[in-house]
């Protein structure tokens, strides 16, 4: 992996511009689709933003193919909720692709309780001729018809739509965290704090609940679940995190509610670093299997975990993300911080995984040279199709030149989501409102 | 009565925890004699010292993971995730302190708050008055050793400090600043000032006596010098005990049963832990916090203190809500 051992190929290449900074315009969420040609935002506002890439010219070789806007609709609006006399926040909290069938795409989209199933469709050809309208639309007299004529298909300019073909609500009392479409292409998860539910990509009446953490006394209840995800192969099994810092891996072919897992993977906490924070840090924000299915990955708030599922006793690799902060926890508590959930991904071939951190920094880890880099996703600090320059966090007591001190980190940047594309080294970084996207350098 | 009670174990407490090395003015004769202040040799110092500054921020801790749990939106529903995360750190510290020993001297001062708070509801209003008449009577209170309260237009605040402070000083833990902007809010709802109480500083007072005023303060006031040391060295924590106190009164006015324990968590849990119920609308009646109580007594008297805030909150939320609904 070139990229991650010489970093300086790393090239940035394309910057998307939102000068417009409103709470609405936030991302809240990314991800590339299965064959990495299209790439989807959700915001706060409830938007979806999605970017397909150009198809590659042989006149601008430089421009290997970038991204550029190929629809916006709104998904998710705010909804009030009546009995509860509660918002329902229109916060897209996760997008996931299907894989492409035919020439339409779909993606299912989620905010805190409603699911929904979008077609985003080309339309670049019109029929014209209609016998009993005309070219307006408008409905002709039948006297005024005198012959018949046959529509026919015409070029139009192009328009792509999308339109919600399914949705799925009214399953949760709880926040939705997490969804993740299945290997069979027929069903999905859909994750809340307490629950998980199994559903039919066809069948919006109907959820199957299987899995259900709440305990019968509310007052008892000290763990959530955190994320869920389903194996890249296996479509009978499925592991969640929870909010104890422990993954759970489970059947669904061994019973209907699959409330006892197989496999359980949870590091025993070293008790020299134990402080009242321990628990709360230990919290896994995020998982993802790996795409050959034999590894899991788990982020923490100040670790990343790789799993080898055949080992449930302690990770393979642990990564330090930002161990620098392990002595704010307190004001890091104080000003809610400790609470980020930020999220992982693997690249394509597993011998990478990334995550974010704060001062819109970026870490990757290279899993086989055991290297690591440390990036910025800032247009004050690199220019379009500039080299980004490795960062440096220093923690000791002198500062380098270009090196961040601890208090000088910027909380309020952080980087939660990311995605990788799932075959080549380009990667989009959502930063607050603004999405960047790097590849490496075109050699 | 309960003044000197916790005149009494305030001036105990400072022995124990704040001994040589701390700067005070010396008075005696109000304070009832308290031996073995200057003797406490230099190994158990530091040992104290360390002692003390860990519970500090065991207990700034606690303060603040309780405000987090307390203060929730009105509008959209709670983070479960981060409201079970720290309700375990609060237990987690709960149940530390139960080891120690310190929890139930906690729970005692508070049921002892508590007890006298119950029977002062109704003299909420009272106290507010006579607080005015005092801050007249009391025109130039000598400001307190530490620098935050040094308005002397808020002697009600004082007042309301050195009891605090004695509340604290006696489970030997102490105060985190008072911010400045912090007013006089806290001072009716939380320990039910003793109108006595207040006639007795101000008798004391009369005198003019710069000495004497400031033993008055010093009696929690040179604890506090003491403080302001361990306090400079703390996370920028700035919650008063009070706070906490505060707004247990105000989740459970009714007189709790033993053990005190249970009713330091009664209203955390039934606040907090029944989601259920807070899902299902409760949610609706905004909690009070610290900063509603301010609120509803400024405006009303002895009103119930939920819905005056309910108005005032609720207002707010219907223009938000018929935005929503609006759909714009």
């Amino acid at each position: 992996m070139e990229e991650e051992t010489d970093t300086p190929k790393i090239n940035n290449s394309f910057l998307r511009d939102h000068n417009y900074a409103t709470e609405a315009d936030v991302i809240s969420t990314v991800e590339f689709n299965p064959s990495g040609e299209l790439l989807a935002t959700g915001d706060k506002g409830g938007r979806v933003v999605v970017f397909q890439r150009e198809q590659e010219t042989k006149s601008e070789p430089q421009r290997r193919g970038e991204y550029n806007v190929y629809s916006t609709f709104q998904s998710h609006d705010p909804e009030f909720d009546y009995l509860k006399s509660l918002e329902v926040e229109e916060k897209i909290n996760k997008i996931r692709w299907l894989p492409q069938q035919n020439a339409a795409y779909f993606l299912l989209s989620t905010n805190d309780k409603t699911v929904k199933l979008w077609k985003i469709r080309e339309r670049d050809r019109r029929p014209e001729g209609y016998n009993l309208k005309d070219e307006d639309g408008r409905i002709r007299h039948p006297s005024t018809i005198t012959s018949l004529r046959v529509p026919v298909l015409q070029n139009a300019d192009l328009m792509v739509e999308a339109t919600a073909r399914r949705v799925f609500s009214n399953a949760h009392t709880y926040h939705i965290n997490s969804i993740s479409v299945n290997s069979d292409f027929q069903t999905y998860i859909s994750t809340d704090d307490l629950r998980v539910n199994l559903w039919n990509l066809e069948i919006t009446d109907q959820s199957f609940n299987i899995v259900d953490i709440k305990p019968c006394n509310m007052e008892d209840l000290t763990e959530v679940i955190t994320a869920a995800e389903f194996h890249p192969q296996q479509c009978n099994t499925l592991a969640y995190s929870s909010s104890r810092g422990s993954i759970r891996l489970c059947d669904m072919r061994k019973q209907a509610l699959c409330d006892t897992h197989c496999k359980f993977f949870e590091e025993p906490e070293d008790p020299s670093t134990r402080s009242f924070f321990s628990e709360i840090i230990s919290s896994i924000s995020d998982i993802k299997f790996s795409h050959s299915g034999r590894f899991l990955m788990t982020r923490d708030y100040l670790t990343v975990k790789v799993w080898d599922l055949n080992m449930e006793t302690r990770p393979v690799q642990t990564y330090q993300v930002h161990d620098y902060l392990r002595g704010k926890l307190c004001s890091l508590y104080e000003n809610d911080c400790i609470f980020d959930k930020f999220e992982c991904v693997w690249n394509g071939s597993d011998s990478v995984i990334m995550t974010g951190s704060y001062n819109n920094f970026f870490r990757m880890f290279d899993r086989n040279t055991k290297k690591d880099v440390t990036l910025e996703a800032s247009r004050e600090n690199s220019k379009p199709r500039a080299i980004l320059k490795p960062r440096k966090v220093c923690v000791g007591g002198k500062r380098r030149k270009d090196e961040v001190t601890v208090d000088s980190l910027d909380f309020s940047k952080k980087i939660l989501h990311s995605t990788w594309h799932p075959q080549e080294n380009i990667i989009a970084v959502a930063a607050s409102n603004n999405l960047y996207i790097f590849q490496d350098k075109v050699t | 009565m309960r003044y000197s009670y916790q005149r009494r174990t305030c001036a105990i407490a400072r022995a124990k925890m704040f001994p040589k090395g701390t700067k005070r003015k010396f008075s005696d004769s109000r304070e009832e004699p308290v031996a073995g202040g200057e003797d406490v040799n230099q190994s158990s110092l530091a040992a104290v010292r360390m002692l003390s500054s860990y519970s500090l921020q065991r207990q700034s801790l606690l303060d603040m993971s309780l405000i987090k749990l307390q203060l929730c939106h009105m509008l959209v529903e709670p983070n479960l995730c981060r409201s079970v995360l720290i309700a375990n750190t609060v237990r987690q510290i709960q149940e530390e302190m139960t080891q120690d020993g310190t929890w139930q001297i906690m729970t005692q001062a508070l049921s002892a708050a508590n007890a006298a708070a119950q029977c002062s509801a109704d003299r909420l209003v009272a106290t507010e008055v006579l607080c005015r008449q005092t801050e007249a009577a009391q025109g130039e209170q000598v400001p307190k050793p530490f620098p935050v309260v040094g308005s002397e237009g808020c002697p009600a605040e004082e007042v309301l400090e050195e009891e605090e402070e004695a509340a604290a000083a006696e489970v030997g833990m102490t105060m985190s600043t008072v911010s400045p902007q912090a007013p006089t809010s806290y001072l009716p709802g939380t320990f039910g000032m003793d109108p006595c109480w207040e006639e007795e500083e101000t008798g004391e007072d009369d005198d003019d006596d710069d000495e004497e005023e400031e033993e008055d303060s010093e009696e929690c006031g040179s604890g506090s010098e003491g403080e302001e040391r361990e306090r400079d060295s703390l996370v920028e924590d700035t919650r008063t005990a009070e706070q906490v106190f505060g707004t247990f009164e105000i989740k459970n006015p009714a007189p709790s049963p033993d053990p005190a324990l249970e009713e330091l968590f009664s209203d955390v849990d039934a606040s907090y832990y029944d989601l259920d119920t807070v899902l299902t609308g409760m949610q609706s009646v905004p909690k009070m916090g610290p900063y509603d109580l301010l609120e509803s007594l400024s405006s009303h008297g002895p009103s119930p203190l939920s819905s005056s805030t309910s108005c005032r909150s609720d207002l707010n939320e219907l223009d938000h809500i018929m935005e929503i609904i609006v759909g714009s």
